[in-house]
């Protein structure tokens, strides 16, 4: 039998540099993934880590990776040419096609754009591009992911780009993404449909002023992060409720995740 | 039909099983226990009937025969890995009528939640089961409650402490030639099972919402140490997490394990960059309860507590978990 735990080596292709703190590890893959799946990313010695895919390639999945603890640490040592060990992926995933007609809004942040920057990629060239909503939102400018993504989406649909704080004089937008959700020109928020993924607090509110919009609460897709020690719905760590956010998530339709209580 | 046979007899036939099997049992050991002088009932393996306790209920379940708490899943030399190779002599188990519905628990986990997992079905094939019946409840013990009192079918033979001896059935046709062998006489013999506890439980249909917010739980916060001991001799609980250790001698070479974890204990919920759920030990408790008595029927069909009441016995707080499943179940009501 297949052994599940044993993780394959994967060669880094390119890594991309978006801030001190956050990398692009672009890693070979042949293989069918969708977006807002995850692969368990580890080093031996560190253990393994959960790192959603931000990129879809013939021949490769990018993995876009804060530093923040003892794996991904040990991740930014690695370079070009280097292996890491993977295995997965792992999780249901966007279904990307549903999003694709009438209105849609995708609110993200930080990282949390990582696994919905697939969706995004596809709405911006779909043909109702101009009905496409997209809030993104970033701590500070120095802490924006994915630049060039960003001029492009804003070429193509409708993207409000804002940071939390900026210094003075910083010509961009400034305040929390949920400050814009009001006054989004929806025709019929009603059956318009929502993404919504980032930080617990940022979801939480976001989603209280998609509600007060008139979003229906089926209408509206979340991803959550949990600690996860197996990605195969063994391990028990990302249990919430019913639910084992590895395998029947990380993606949920609200109307199921409002009754999931931590 | 079963058999009667004296200890003596007894005692030979788990040394010729021992000759097929490797036998995990439970055993008493002297003065281990958690106070002084006191004995602990854990499972180790045993060569003779002697050894096995037939008479108390064990403090730790059999689960670690079957999921060791700390497995090494495999060993790695720098980016090339080699699962472990594991004992693969066939084992037998002597386990009670709980415990033969804890397994099923266990394979609801590890076989058909998500895919197989390689390493619990590799060793879960050489695993057969003896059924100690009780003839009596045991403190704490709830099993009529939670419908487990009677064994599922699957054990090789059953075994009763009786006067001078035991008595045994024995529906494996592979054993019943080596009882038959050893036996005094032929009796009519079924193996013991409680038809009442002292401690009963009403476990609720379904939780409302309030529920899970409600006052209940406060108490816990202030209550529980978060030890986890309720985690590690519980038959149901399978949380683990990954560990990887290297060699002193060569930082390159090591070996990645998983060890037994415990929602109750802190770091259990721990993402990268210091996000944490559920920091109140209510909320864990919380979390704890409606996973053995609702969640995981909403998944299974089936609770996942089985009854066995050793959370009650080993909780140093004197916490009674079967109180509380009480308290849900009026908490419910309530609405």
């Amino acid at each position: 039998m297949e052994n599940v735990y044993i993780p394959f080596a994967s060669e880094i292709l390119e890594v991309i540099r978006h801030t001190e703190k956050e990398y692009t590890f672009r890693m070979e893959f042949r293989g069918i993934v969708k977006p807002g799946q995850f692969f368990e990313v580890s080093i031996p010695k560190f253990g393994e880590a959960p790192i959603s895919v931000s990129g879809i390639g013939e021949n490769f999945v990018d993995l876009t990776i804060r530093r923040v603890g003892r794996v991904t640490n040990e991740v930014f040592e690695h370079y070009q040419g280097q292996k890491l060990l993977m295995r997965g992926p792992y999780g249901n995933g966007f279904d990307v096609g549903s999003f694709l007609n009438g209105e849609t809004v995708v609110v993200a942040g930080g990282t949390g754009v990582s696994p919905v920057r697939g969706v995004i990629e596809a709405l911006s060239t779909s043909e109702q591009a101009k009905k496409k909503y997209v809030i993104v939102g970033f701590r500070s400018p120095d802490d924006m992911l994915f630049r060039t993504d960003l001029k492009n989406w804003a070429e193509r649909l409708n993207l409000i780009l804002t940071v939390d704080r900026a210094e003075e004089g910083y010509a961009g937008n400034v305040g929390l993404v949920t400050k814009y959700i009001q006054d989004l020109p929806l025709a019929d928020p009603s059956n318009a449909r929502a993404v919504v993924v980032g930080p617990p607090a940022m979801m939480r509110f976001t989603i209280i002023e998609l509600q007060k919009k008139g979003f229906r609460d089926e209408n509206i897709t979340v991803s959550y992060e949990r600690k996860m020690c197996c990605g195969l719905g063994k391990c028990g760590h990302c249990r919430i409720g019913g639910k084992y956010v590895c395998i029947d998530g990380p993606v949920f339709p609200y109307n199921e995740a409002k009754v999931l209580l931590d | 039909m079963g058999y009667f046979l004296t200890r003596e007899a007894f005692d030979g036939v788990v040394a010729e099983l021992g000759k097929r099997f490797r036998i995990f049992a439970p055993v008493r050991k002297k003065g281990a226990g958690r106070f002084t002088d006191t004995d602990v009932i854990l499972y180790d393996t045993v060569r003779s009937g002697s050894e096995i306790v037939l008479d108390a209920k064990s403090d730790y379940a059999f689960k670690e025969a079957l999921t060791p708490l700390s497995e090494v899943l495999f060993y790695f030399t720098e980016a090339n890995t080699q699962a472990a190779s594991f004992d693969d002599r066939p084992i037998l188990i002597f386990a009670r009528a709980c415990d033969m519905h804890a397994l099923q628990r266990m394979d609801q986990i590890y076989l058909c939640n998500g895919p197989e997992d390689p390493f619990y079905r590799r060793r879960r094939e050489l695993v057969h089961f003896a059924l100690i019946g009780c003839s009596e409840s045991f403190p704490n013990c709830f099993c009529v409650s939670m419908g487990t009192n009677v064994a599922p079918e699957g054990w090789l033979f059953s075994v009763d402490s009786a006067p001078d001896g035991c008595a045994c059935t024995v529906p494996d046709a592979g054993c019943a030639p080596l009882f038959a062998a050893a036996a005094a006489r032929e009796i009519d013999a079924a193996p013991c099972h409680v038809t009442e506890n002292k401690v009963r439980v009403c476990v609720p249909e379904t939780v409302p919402a309030a529920v899970r917010t409600h006052s209940l739980w406060d108490e816990y916060t202030v209550r529980c140490i978060n030890c986890g001991r309720c985690n590690f001799v519980c038959p149901t609980c399978t949380c683990w997490s990954m560990q990887d250790i290297s060699y002193t001698d060569n930082g390159n070479v090591g070996e990645r394990r998983r060890v037994a974890a415990s929602c109750m204990v802190d770091g259990f919920t721990d993402v990268a960059g210091g996000g944490q759920y559920r920091r109140k030990n209510g909320e864990r408790m919380r979390f704890k309860v409606l996973h053995k008595i609702y969640d995981h029927r909403q998944r299974f069909g089936n609770d996942m507590c089985v009854g066995c009441g050793r959370c009650d016995d080993i909780c140093p707080e004197y916490i009674s978990y079967s109180n509380i499943i009480n308290k849900v179940y009026d908490a419910a009501r309530e609405g």
